[in-house]
């Protein structure tokens, strides 16, 4: 609100302002009405109706019975029945909503009969898709932020195995597309791990897994340059007040300059998980189901793709959006502390 | 007290300069020592080498019986014994007067929540700032800040007090209210290293007066020495050139 006044003023007629915010208006309906006229040139049907089942449906659920025999008892308990099927070798239960029941008692039955259909809401491929990108952003940035800060502490360190092996590990990961990272991280690594794991009688680590780590580390290694700008952004007399008064460097480290240097580090930090966020849509190529690849696993099953892909943009927008107010916020809170 | 003897501090980087050469200083304990000297003569290495914010290429220094340059030495133990004054304040920004005071009693004193809050109650009275506890640091004008300064440094119950140019950052009507605090520890026996240009101070409290030039004690003595006969020529040429 201050800000938008704050600009008005600039201008010396309040007409001129509103003319030109017309004019953004305007712009932004040429833009979309052209989007729109070629996409009728090439006789595309829209058809956003169909969208929605990608978000979430009713599924029929069917129970089928799994021996021959016959129906010995339905007992209805308010919306809950049960359907108890007798046959030669012992008797079987099913738990099907009430109302939905196909059977009646002394019916006889065959493997695989019918014995009750009833309606389900599942979430659609978009939603399902979006949970993993969520799921997959919140766990590798929680990694890329421990790899972060470990990093960007060893990076400032005077010891020099630290050092350079934080170096090395930043120019590694930074110089390499994350593309091949991902396929480096599934099958390079990923099967010699699961390898590894199997000879020790563990189970096989699955590509979600391997999404994350190598999320994490290519976001690790970027944060850890974040850390590093951050702490040196302290001056060193406050390193030097610190330990004048007898802290040592990690008691320095943790009540002092971490502290400050948070705030310095928030806001590109907070970019860099916006970048993770999106990069995730790289992980298709491992057979990991998030957005992108779930949207276009829709595309292939509706041939809709304008209506998906802009939702699948739509639905991104959302989550990195979501996570810049959410900075914001926090920045805010911080400046008042 | 203080036992420095032949130290030698030489920085090679961004060029080379010989910053301390071949300085010795005995300072008994409740001694007042204010040292003067133009600027880069190596007043603040010669202090900041005394609790191994810099450490001395040779020589030695005993502080209070510990060998502060021997490696084995518990350097963080003699830091706390040593309170340290900075020109530029170097309080902490992100934390309130009241927990600037507080954080290395704990921290490093290891002392119970309760003791360090009576502690610092005291010391906010000693230096007179018992309104502005829980104002944060960069609300404070620069004397006050100052004062906070000493507080957080007295409240580790150092042996040692040392000062590198406390007043030379401040506006002049602030300078007074410093060099009162400053006084008043002195009077109460407090062992000072004091680098300053605050010839009324140096004269007022001071029991011996150490010039430097280039890396050097030049002329050691007492202040009725120093401003009514000093010996050598440097010595003179910097009084006039100060008052
Ligand atoms: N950390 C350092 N690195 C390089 N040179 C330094 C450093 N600290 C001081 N010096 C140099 O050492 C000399 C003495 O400096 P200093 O002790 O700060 O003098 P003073 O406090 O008397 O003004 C100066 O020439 C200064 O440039
Ligand atoms: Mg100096």
């Amino acid at each position: 609100m201050l800000k938008k006044s704050k600009n008005r003023r600039q201008f010396n007629r309040p007409t001129a302002y509103y003319i030109w915010v017309g004019v953004f208006f305007l712009f932004l309906s040429i833009l979309i009405g052209s989007f729109y006229y070629a996409s009728q040139k090439i006789e595309y049907i829209w058809r956003w109706n169909r969208l929605p089942i990608y978000f979430v449906y009713k599924d029929d659920i069917e129970i089928t019975s799994e021996i021959d025999g016959e129906v010995e008892a339905i007992v209805v308990k308010e919306k809950e029945a049960t359907i108890t099927i007798k046959g030669m070798g012992g008797s079987e239960s099913y738990q099907v909503p009430a109302g939905s029941i196909g059977v009646e008692e002394s019916d006889l039955i065959m493997p695989g009969d019918t014995l009750a259909v009833y309606q389900k809401w599942k979430p659609g491929l978009l939603i399902i898709g979006l949970w993993f990108t969520l799921k997959l952003s919140v766990i590798a940035t929680i990694f890329g932020i421990i790899i972060g800060t470990i990093g960007g502490l060893s990076r400032v360190s005077s010891n020099p195995a630290l050092k350079w092996f934080t170096i090395a590990y930043i120019e590694l990961i930074r110089g390499s597309p994350l593309m091949v990272q991902i396929l480096i991280w599934y099958f390079v690594l990923g099967t010699l791990i699961n390898d590894l794991l199997a000879t020790y009688g563990f189970g096989r680590l699955s590509a979600f897994w391997y999404g994350v780590a190598s999320l994490s580390c290519f976001a690790g290694a970027y944060v850890t340059e974040i850390v590093r700008a951050g702490i040196q952004s302290i001056h060193r007399t406050q390193t030097e007040a610190a330990r004048s008064l007898g802290m040592s460097y990690s008691q320095a480290m943790l009540h002092i300059i971490l502290p400050q240097a948070m705030r310095r580090i928030l806001p590109p930090l907070a970019g860099q998980f916006i970048s993770l966020i999106k990069d995730s849509s790289l992980l298709g190529i491992i057979a990991i189901r998030e957005l992108t690849k779930a949207a276009r696993e829709a595309v292939t099953a509706s041939l809709q793709p304008f209506e998906i892909y802009l939702a699948a943009a739509a639905l991104y927008l959302v989550l990195t959006f979501t996570l810049s107010m959410y900075v914001q916020r926090l920045e805010r809170k911080m400046a008042i502390v | 007290m203080i036992d420095v003897r032949n130290i030698y501090k030489t920085f090679t980087q961004p060029h080379e300069v010989k910053a301390l050469v071949d300085v010795s200083t005995k300072i008994e304990p409740g001694e007042v020592i204010v040292v003067c000297g133009p600027s880069g003569s190596g007043k603040s290495t010669y202090l900041r080498c005394l609790n191994r914010l810099e450490t001395a290429d040779s020589g030695q220094i005993i502080i209070d019986g510990i060998d502060v340059l021997d490696p084995k030495t518990n350097i963080n133990q003699l830091r706390a014994e040593v309170g340290m004054v900075f020109q530029s304040f170097n309080l902490f920004p992100h934390k309130t007067v009241f927990n600037n005071i507080m954080l290395a009693q704990q921290v490093v004193r290891k002392r119970s929540k309760q003791k360090a809050q009576d502690k610092t109650m005291e010391l906010l009275e000693k230096v007179g700032i018992t309104d502005k506890s829980e104002v944060f640091p960069d609300n404070l004008s620069g004397g006050q800040q100052q004062r906070v300064a000493i507080a957080r440094a007295l409240a580790m119950d150092p042996k040692v007090m040392l000062f590198d140019e406390p007043t030379s950052a401040l506006d002049p009507e602030m300078i007074g209210e410093v060099l009162d605090v400053m006084k008043t520890l002195a009077r109460e026996g407090m062992t000072m290293v004091v680098v300053s240009h605050e010839m009324g101070f140096a004269r007022e409290v001071a029991d011996r007066v150490i010039f430097m030039d280039k890396g050097a004690v030049v002329e050691v003595g007492t202040p009725e020495h120093f401003f009514t006969h000093p010996t050598h020529e440097r010595t003179k040429l910097f009084l006039s050139q100060i008052f």
